[in-house]
């Protein structure tokens, strides 16, 4: 578990060309941050930059937690549950292939439950070249899941689902800050989780 | 089962699969080996000397046919960012990408080379050479391969220019892989040709892995 994560005075530039800087925000376990801002203004880097692909052209990220404080991106790394802009899936596999490699390989655990969660339990044994835009979503959710990690990173993660899909996420999200997670999140649509938002 | 056999076991299922890499490698390969003694004529001697080598230009080309997907597809769908962010250590996941290809292109092309060097009139004695230098020199390919499939990874074309990258670089295997077999068709040992193949296979896959780890994570922060 993460007590919380700390960006000093961050600053992220692609190239020449400086997406922000001197951004600070502290997020506590329990808490949701969604990270706004119009399109290219550097949301997904943000999330990049947490995750560890991208360094920091200025600042630090801190992770707090029973052991301390630590700015190593590999350790955070570690910590982190992704759900990108994209669903990371293959058309060959199966949806009960997907979960399985990917709960063995993040070492959780894949049970029938978390695709009936997901509402997709009838399509397990369907190809995922089968599976509709919100269909895959919902997977990647699932994978969110079974991934087991404190701290949520995720971009639109409204993108593609329908109402009842919309509905999902957020009971997910809540459920993860209820258990003491971590969300940030890049979204044009409210988070609902009274949570607080950085405007970029 | 651990994250590196899960991947390890992934990568072979998505090239099993249809539209895998192992079926299309392997027809090449096939391909290749029938359509060269057809244009070279039926001098048996002839093809006897050149079985070698055309048989290991090929089974390089072969194997190169797919190495340009051994990242690339994992990246364009997000696959990569997951598995960065597994337990899993970079290095680790690109060796097992690596043994995956092997195992579905290199090994499976050795396996089917005795058969093909029957079109090329090989005596029993070569053909048994042929397949040894394949066995031993086929990982130095995916190896090299996988240095050049990271670092084209995020290019649209990369297919076209990861040849120009590795082909160089794999002239060593092919030299002492052909050699080989010519030197058994002489009726001289090959152990020092199979040694030195050994040798860059080892080194190749001892190296290489970092090498394609350092070019992933370059490349996932582009």
């Amino acid at each position: 578990m993460i007590s919380s994560l700390t960006a000093e005075r961050l600053a992220c530039a692609r190239g020449d060309r400086k997406l922000f800087e001197n951004l600070s925000f502290r997020v506590k376990a329990g808490q949701a941050l969604a990270v706004e801002g119009a399109n290219g203004s550097g949301k997904t880097s943000l999330l990049r930059l947490i995750a560890g692909f991208l360094s920091p052209a200025a600042g630090r990220l801190i992770v707090q937690d029973a052991s301390g404080d630590s700015d190593d991106a590999e350790e955070r790394g570690k910590k982190i549950g992704w759900l990108g802009h994209h669903d990371g899936l293959k058309p060959q596999l199966t949806v009960a292939e997907q979960l399985t490699f990917w709960a063995a390989l993040y070492r959780g655990t894949a049970n029938a439950d978390v695709l009936a969660q997901v509402g997709l339990a009838r399509q397990a044994d369907l190809p995922c070249r089968y599976l509709s835009a919100g269909q895959k979503r919902r997977l990647a959710l699932a994978r969110l899941l079974v991934s087991n990690r404190p701290l949520w990173l995720l971009d639109e993660p409204f993108a593609a689902l329908d109402t009842s899909g919309q509905a999902l996420v957020a009971q997910l999200m809540a459920l993860h800050c209820g258990q003491g997670g971590i969300i940030i999140a890049a979204t044009h649509d409210p988070l609902g989780l009274g949570n607080e938002s950085l405007k970029l | 089962m651990s994250p590196f056999l899960t991947l390890l076991m992934r990568d072979i299922k998505l090239a099993a699969r249809s539209g895998g890499s192992a079926f299309l490698a392997l027809s090449f390969f096939a391909l290749v080996a029938t359509l060269v003694p057809l244009g070279v004529g039926a001098d048996l001697r002839l093809l006897a000397r050149v079985g070698g080598g055309v048989l290991w230009v090929g089974a390089v080309l072969a194997a190169l046919l797919s190495l340009d997907r051994l990242f690339q597809g994992d990246f364009e769908d997000g696959s990569l960012d997951l598995i960065a962010l597994s337990p899993l250590p970079l290095e680790l996941t690109a060796l097992a990408k690596m043994l995956a290809h092997w195992l579905s292109t290199g090994a499976a092309l050795t396996l089917l080379s005795p058969l093909l060097a029957l079109l090329f009139n090989l005596p029993p004695a070569a053909t048994l050479t042929l397949f040894l230098s394949l066995l031993l020199g086929t990982p130095a390919v995916s190896a090299v391969g996988a240095i050049g499939a990271s670092l084209t990874l995020s290019l649209k074309r990369g297919g076209l220019i990861l040849p120009l990258i590795i082909l160089p670089l794999l002239s060593p295997v092919v030299i002492f892989g052909a050699g080989a077999v010519s030197l058994t068709l002489d009726r001289l040992a090959p152990g020092g040709a199979l040694g030195l193949l050994a040798a860059f296979s080892a080194g190749a896959v001892l190296l290489s892995p970092f090498a394609a780890a350092a070019s992933v994570r370059l490349n996932l922060g582009g």
